[in-house]
């Protein structure tokens, strides 16, 4: 049912047809911003990376001998900012934006214009971020959840600049999300029903919900940080009467569904990845649509568990824990589906399920050390160590980042026409799943041992592991640049891609010819 | 599916990435502004948040007049009215969220940090070692570190601008019913009231904070209850001046007869948005004033 269009702008009434640089700076079409979004968070990947590879250098012994704490403070701060705001959202929004007009069968995104100005809104926002590292005294060290009072009382000049690059990255954030919401509400083409959406539209659908949700409360609590330091306020000053903890509930308010919004995406796509390679319908679509929705809702109800160190009343205390525990339900049905959708199926092993089933396996391994974080008695132990460290990189770097090479392997024959250099993506896949778990898994004992996370220098004891977390940092790094050599050489040309590359894919964006038009479904095909 | 309208996709704007380095402009200009205020330093930073400001201003009349175009020549299908329409509903839904961070802020405050600072809950100690003097009470008229204010009543002022904004929230209701029914009078007239009314709740807002600063000796720096105050009615105050500066232009686009019965979303949005801000200011009322 597509229709195949050729690329010059079909408005009669509009005189010119984009080309060279203005096609990508005033484009409005879906794909083109798809692809920015993709470029620009494989870049700040790439500058997030640099910031892990200063403080993978520095920690490889103990002692200080390669930069100051306060420039440690600094690395460790700005690599989880550009990773979350920069590398992982940006990532989830242009996959959103290639594939969720296309799966649904609209012609675009319902807002194309809007969607433009959310994706130039993030060179400016990190610009401005980055460009605070080079200000005299330095840019924000106060760790990416910019706790107060490191945050007001005890932070540098340049906190504005951290302040309104934030907002404007939220600003990002929630006109891409309304676009997306709002295109799969409105733009699903005849017969394409709730229950017949591919399930990386409905994840994307709820994850939209959070981003509109949480996003501005993270903007109320980067301006009540902004007034505190600038203006006089304490909000999170005892002395008038505020609370430094409230500046944590409200921050974890954003923060924890924030968690959410990183890996709702992930889930859809291994959702889509897992039955192609596996040759069979995904098992138990229905419960995966209820389980995301119940993880969406328990998300708003778990913020504290990442404050049991800061003296909750005990029922608070338990509350939090129970409902972060009641969390590993609706994860585990997820996981338990994907098993079963294998389970007897005809499975093959091509690069995108190999990231697939590694996702399976090492966000798992994430999701288990989460539950023991849940538990606020041990967490007492655990808490600001490296096995907290290594917990979220689990989910996060095999969890997310995994899903995203994932879903680029997976759709890079649909966006290039070409197929990818399979030998070298292999080798990036072997690569990295092992020198990532040469970095990560040692940290949980580390962690265990109690090497607090977030300092320069270590006692001595942990000398032998940290190198061995270092090796693996280092060689996973060096890993990446393969990733970039298949895209670039992929992009550049290679052997032509069928409208399927994948025999057992299923989906609209699969009936469109490889390289997907650009246009698609100016016509909406008909579902039945 | 030829009896479907198909969906309007923009031609390349240049509008987005103008607002783009327009809020770029702003948030570096703002920053520095602010750095270089609190610091005694000179710099750019002020020039850069008004340029910022005038390209976006720049930015909104261009995008707008092609909006407007656009929507003159019937590219607009239902479809995309749905979009727009729903697309509005969300940013007042991130809006809601927006104003929910500060009133949860005001209830921590209320609710749990003032009275544990007092030794509440199983807080006896930190009432006994940090502020043994002090004394849980809301409004916080006297804060742990000794900073005294007086508390903003809500009789006056603040229970005359309740009053006009919920009649404005009623003309503006009728002014839309006058669109629909097609009654230019009741449409103009009432619209031009909804102006009127959202002028002088700001003007009476500015009025307020005068008093408030000048006589009550509350201000910005008065601890947890003037920062509430101060954030949550300040917000607002902003909201309604972009939510008047909205009417004014619809008011305009009313007089040059922009608007049919049947096709008017972007009265309709402005119309929603300040219901919004209506509904905004009596929970404030209520919460931040009354109670």
């Amino acid at each position: 049912m597509s229709t195949v269009v050729d690329d010059h702008n079909h408005e009669a009434h509009h005189d010119h047809k984009p080309s060279g640089i203005t096609r990508w700076l005033f484009t409005t079409n879906h794909k083109d911003i798809g692809s920015m979004y993709l470029w620009f968070s494989l870049i700040m990947f790439f500058v997030g990376g640099a910031m892990a590879m200063v403080i993978r250098a520095e920690l490889f012994q103990p002692g200080l001998q390669l930069v100051e704490p306060q420039f440690f403070n600094q690395m460790t701060t700005v690599h989880g900012l550009v990773m979350i705001f920069g590398a992982v959202m940006p990532a989830f929004t242009g996959l959103a934006n290639w594939m969720v007009p296309m799966m649904i069968g609209a012609p675009d995104m319902a807002l194309p214009r809007m969607n433009n100005w959310s994706f130039w809104i993030l060179p400016f926002a990190f610009v401005i971020l980055l460009s605070s590292l080079f200000m005299e005294g330095g840019g924000p060290d106060f760790g990416w959840t910019f706790y107060a009072p490191l945050s007001t009382t005890y932070s540098n000049d340049s906190t504005a600049l951290f302040v309104f690059a934030v907002h404007i990255m939220g600003i990002s954030s929630i006109m891409g999300a309304i676009n997306v919401i709002v295109t799969i509400i409105n733009m699903r083409a005849p017969g394409m029903t709730y229950m017949k959406m591919p399930l990386f539209v409905w994840t994307w659908l709820i994850t939209a919900f959070l981003l509109i949700a949480v996003m501005p409360v993270l903007a109320g609590a980067v301006t009540m940080v902004l007034t505190d330091k600038y203006f006089g306020t304490s909000f999170f000053d005892a002395a008038g009467g505020g609370d430094p903890v409230m500046f944590q509930h409200i921050f974890w308010f954003f923060g924890h569904p924030e968690v959410y919004i990183m890996i709702l995406p992930s889930f859809g796509i291994i959702s889509a990845i897992i039955p192609t390679f596996s040759r069979k319908k995904l098992f138990g679509y229905s419960s995966m649509v209820y389980a995301t929705g119940s993880i969406a809702i328990l998300s708003f109800l778990v913020w504290a568990h990442h404050m049991f160190t800061t003296g909750m009343p005990v029922f608070a205390e338990l509350f939090f824990m129970y409902f972060t525990m009641l969390i590993a339900v609706p994860t585990g049905v997820k996981v338990f589906n994907w098993v079963a959708t294998m389970w007897r199926g005809a499975i093959t092993f091509e690069v995108p399920m190999l990231f697939a089933l590694a996702f399976v396996i090492l966000f798992t391994i994430g999701g288990f050390s989460g539950v023991m974080l849940a538990m606020t008695p041990v967490d007492f132990q655990y808490h600001d160590t490296y096995f907290v460290v290594a917990h979220f990189h689990y989910v996060l770097v095999t969890g997310a980042i995994f899903s995203i090479m994932a879903a680029s392997y997976y759709w890079l024959p649909k966006w290039t026409g070409h197929m990818y250099d399979t030998t070298l993506a292999r080798l990036h896949f072997w690569t990295s799943l092992i020198s990532v778990n040469l970095l990560f898994f040692p940290m949980h004992f580390a962690g265990l041992a109690g090497m607090p996370r977030r300092i320069p220098d270590y006692a001595v004891q942990f000398a032998d592991i940290n190198q061995i977390t270092s090796i693996g940092g280092f060689a996973f790094g060096l890993s990446q640049l393969l990733f970039l050599w298949v895209v670039i050489k992929c992009a550049r040309g290679g052997e032509k891609a069928a409208a399927k590359p994948w025999e057992g894919a299923e989906g609209l964006e699969w009936t469109v010819p490889s390289p997907a038009p650009y246009h698609t479904f100016e016509t909406p095909p008909k579902v039945e | 599916m030829a009896e479907q309208q198909s969906y309007y996709v923009p031609p390349s704007s240049i509008w987005p990435i103008v607002g783009a380095l327009g809020l770029g402009l702003i948030a570096w200009g703002a920053a520095h502004t602010v750095i270089e205020s609190t610091s005694d330093t000179q710099g750019w930073g002020s020039h850069v948040l008004f340029a910022g400001i005038g390209v976006i201003v720049v930015m909104l009349f261009g995008w707008f007049r092609d909006q407007i175009n656009e929507t003159m020549n019937g590219l607009h299908s239902d479809q995309l009215e749905t979009s727009y329409k729903q697309g509005m509903s969300w940013f007042i839904f991130s809006e809601v969220m927006f104003f929910a961070a500060f009133f949860g802020a005001l209830f921590y405050a209320r609710m749990i940090a003032v009275p544990w600072l007092d030794g509440a809950s199983n807080n006896v100690m930190t009432g006994e070692v940090l502020w043994p003097e002090f004394v849980a009470q809301w409004p916080l008229v006297e804060t742990p570190g000794g900073t005294t204010t007086q508390a903003m009543g809500w009789y006056g002022l603040p229970l005359i601008n309740t009053a006009i904004l919920i009649v404005s929230s009623v003309t503006c209701h009728f002014a839309h019913v006058g669109l629909e029914k097609n009654k230019r009078g009741q449409l103009t007239g009432m619209l031009s009231l909804t102006i009127i009314l959202g002028l002088i709740f700001l003007y009476l807002q500015g009025a307020e904070y005068v008093h408030a600063y000048e006589e009550l000796g509350l201000t910005l720096q008065s601890g947890v209850y003037g920062n509430t105050f101060y954030l949550l009615t300040g917000f607002h105050g902003m909201h309604v001046t972009l939510g008047t500066l909205m009417l004014i232009i619809m008011l305009l686009r009313v007089l040059k007869g922009h608007f049919t019965p049947e096709k008017h979303f972007a009265f309709q949005a402005t119309s929603w948005y300040w219901h919004f801000v209506d509904v905004v200011w009596i929970c404030l009322f209520v919460i931040v004033y009354v109670l």
